[in-house]
């Protein structure tokens, strides 16, 4: 049997539109082998939950710009708990000051990439992280 | 310009050139790479000589400034005469605390106002709406009614300073209050001067701050248009935009030729409502990106204001010169800062503010050196205003019109990029049209194909990026970020709860079901607006009226 694919959810937050880096992600970890969703704009905590739940995602990775990521990463870490998927793997990037890393770390967001990241580090970062089925 | 016989003779020179001292130097030095390239992407010779522009006819290609075809910029003296606009875009968390940082700008020598709203604004939600939790005051200022636009101008009188908004989706509304607000001070409307964005195309190619389906989104943007003609003269009905598309990916060339696209829709769609196109067509503006390669960005500008003279008098048929203008307002690349060695940008929106003026910009907002970090802190915006003030006063930029003119290269470049405008326009055409292109995700796929080439050619080593690839170095975090209160959003939810209370609700509803009725009719909806707002309805409401005829836009997406 063909080995399983690792399954992404690349969403945006919030009311912010800039996606250009969202996007960019989506391809090049589809080209890494990835399966990946983008679920467009302005999608609420609740609205990336239940897409990840019905795509059985092993990733979410969340993108912002106009400084919510306080606000809504956090969120959709918790509401992915309260469904059971304790196994996803939450990462975020975007415009997010150093100071704010250790409080969304804490918050059980994997990893930040900020701007200027290698896309292949991103692509290994999961590679590494996401849990054997 | 130059007699066969000497292009000739140049043409053999360089020839032999070509084969005996460079070729010389290049077995023993071989240059860097194997091919140089723009930003953009686009190759680079070696050498450029008039070979390269023996064509140009000066006269019909460049002419003077002030004259069609406006290559050498639009007005006969440019900078000689008046400076640009040095327009700061600027806005976040209470209209209060924006207030105060417009008066200060405008006491540091800023000579226009440019209003970032919040992103609940931007798409026509309340404060206390429950998609703006979070997002209250923090990329711009919240604006819900007509309260919060008063403490927004508060000492800045109506008729003294141009005011910039970029605001798309609900132009209409905060071009409604700013009326409004005129009326208070007792201004008349055709003393008001400024610009609103009203580019709703853009919002769907690249930049998501769209509200309802294209076609009630368009019928709001030529509706403001066509109020601004009769009533508000000065006006500046829309500023179409390529700055996003840029900042989406896009090359130079896809800039220009894509928002050239929008302008042809917004243009066809005026005079499909009616109007004669020297009517509004001088009230045109325009918004673009420069990006760190100066001469790619200058030819880009110079190309841009050719290609559209010749389309509003070819294609429209418009007489009167003003409609041929390609008048615009540029903003530094904001893609192009880095979070690393953020001292680092300075150079580079230096570098992008000689482009904006060597290219002819009317107006120019320079980003400040913090902006990949957060929203720019007094400090930062200070540098990026004296940047401007630098170059306008001590580099001898605005002293002669459009300096770099007759550079082999520059105009090589300059027909290149024209080229590709056309050769965009003409597949456009041939889909059937802009809306069509933007349906079937073409647009939007032409940028994302080069955002992820220029990510490739950053990740490979191919394209040096200071700071990111190249001299990177191990440094302290930025510290004094600026942060917005993170209570925002309760400050503004409890306004909104005073406001209802105390406002004639009866005359809410009144204007809002007159709104409804007008909508739902050819009738422009502006004055309906301007009643709405004065009855103190909030911008979620009078969204809301539209938002229950038109429905809202999900647009597919296209990876």
């Amino acid at each position: 049997m063909a080995e399983k694919r690792i399954k992404v959810i690349m969403a945006k937050p919030g009311l912010d539109g800039h996606d250009r880096g969202a996007k960019l992600l989506a391809r090049v970890l589809a080209e890494a082998g990835m399966e990946v969703v983008y679920t467009g704009l302005r999608q609420t905590p609740e609205m990336i939950v239940e897409t990840a739940l019905q795509e059985d995602a092993d990733v979410v990775g969340l993108s912002s710009l106009s400084g919510v990521h306080n606000y809504f990463f956090p969120k959709v870490v918790q509401l992915l708990r309260q469904k059971g998927m304790d196994d996803v793997l939450v990462i975020g990037g975007g415009i997010i000051p150093e100071e704010d890393l250790p409080g969304l770390k804490e918050a059980g967001v994997a990893a930040i990439f900020g701007p200027g990241t290698r896309t292949e580090e991103i692509v290994k970062f999961i590679r590494d992280h996401v849990k054997e089925n | 310009m130059f007699d066969k016989a000497k292009i000739n003779a140049i043409k053999a020179a360089k020839e032999k050139w070509d084969c005996g001292p460079v070729q010389k130097v290049c077995s023993k030095f071989p240059e860097r790479k194997a091919v140089f390239t723009t930003i953009s992407g686009m190759e680079v010779d070696r050498l450029y000589t008039p070979v390269d522009i023996a064509d140009l006819d000066y006269q019909a290609k460049l002419g003077f400034p002030g004259e069609y075809p406006f290559t050498r910029g639009v007005q006969p003296t440019m900078y000689r005469g008046r400076l640009w606009t040095m327009r700061q875009y600027a806005g976040f968390g209470t209209a209060r605390e924006t207030n105060a940082r417009y008066r200060y700008l405008l006491e540091q020598g800023q000579t226009g106002l440019s209003v970032a709203f919040d992103l609940p604004t931007q798409s026509g939600y309340d404060s206390d709406h429950p998609l703006s939790m979070g997002e209250v005051g923090k990329v711009g200022v919240a604006i819900d009614s007509l309260d919060d636009m008063r403490v927004l101008f508060d000492q800045i009188p109506l008729e003294k300073v141009t005011t910039s908004m970029t605001i798309n989706a609900p132009a209409t509304i905060l071009l409604a209050m700013y009326l409004a607000l005129a009326d208070e001070q007792g201004v008349a409307y055709d003393k008001v001067g400024g610009t609103v964005q009203n580019d709703i195309l853009k919002e769907i190619i690249c930049r998501g701050q769209y509200i309802y389906p294209p076609g009630p989104s368009m019928r709001l943007t030529v509706d403001l248009i066509k109020y601004c003609f009769k009533h508000v003269p000065k006006w500046n009905t829309i500023s179409i935009s390529g700055y996003h598309i840029r900042e989406a990916g896009a090359t130079a060339a896809q800039e220009m030729a894509f928002t050239i696209a929008n302008g042809i829709t917004y243009v066809q769609s005026c005079i499909d409502r009616g109007l004669a196109v020297d009517s509004f067509a001088p009230r045109l503006s325009f918004f673009y990106n420069a990006f760190t390669n100066v001469l790619e960005e200058v030819a880009k500008f110079r190309a841009g204001r050719r290609y559209w003279a010749r389309v509003m008098r070819d294609r429209f048929g418009a007489s009167n010169p003003r409609s041929m203008m390609m008048r615009y307002h540029v903003q530094t690349g904001g893609v192009t800062l880095t979070a690393q060695q953020p001292l680092n940008n300075i150079v580079r929106v230096a570098l992008q503010t000689l482009a904006a003026a060597y290219g002819g910009a009317q107006s120019l907002h320079t980003n400040s050196y913090d902006e990949a970090l957060c929203l720019p802190t007094e400090e930062a915006v200070t540098v990026a205003l004296r940047t401007q003030q630098i170059v306008a006063e001590e580099s001898g930029a605005a002293d002669t019109i459009d300096p770099l003119a007759g550079g082999y290269y520059l105009e090589k470049i300059t027909d290149r990029i024209e080229a590709e405008i056309d050769d965009y326009i003409g597949k456009i055409g041939a889909m059937g049209g802009t809306l069509k292109a933007i349906e079937e995700g073409y647009i939007q796929r032409e940028i994302q194909d080069s955002a992820y080439r220029f990510q490739k050619e950053i990740e490979s080593g191919e394209r040096v990026y200071v700071g990111i690839n190249k001299y990177t170095m191990e440094e302290p975090p930025l510290t004094n970020l600026l942060k917005v209160d993170p209570r925002q959003g309760e400050i503004e939810s409890e306004k909104l709860a005073r406001l209802r209370a105390e406002r004639d609700q009866s005359a809410v509803n009144r204007a809002l079901d007159n709104l409804a009725e007008v909508s739902r009719t050819e009738e422009n909806v502006m004055p309906a607006v301007i009643e709405a707002v004065k009855s103190r309805a909030t911008i979620g409401e009078i969204c809301d009226v539209w938002r229950s005829i038109w429905g809202e836009y999900r647009p597919k997406e296209y990876i």
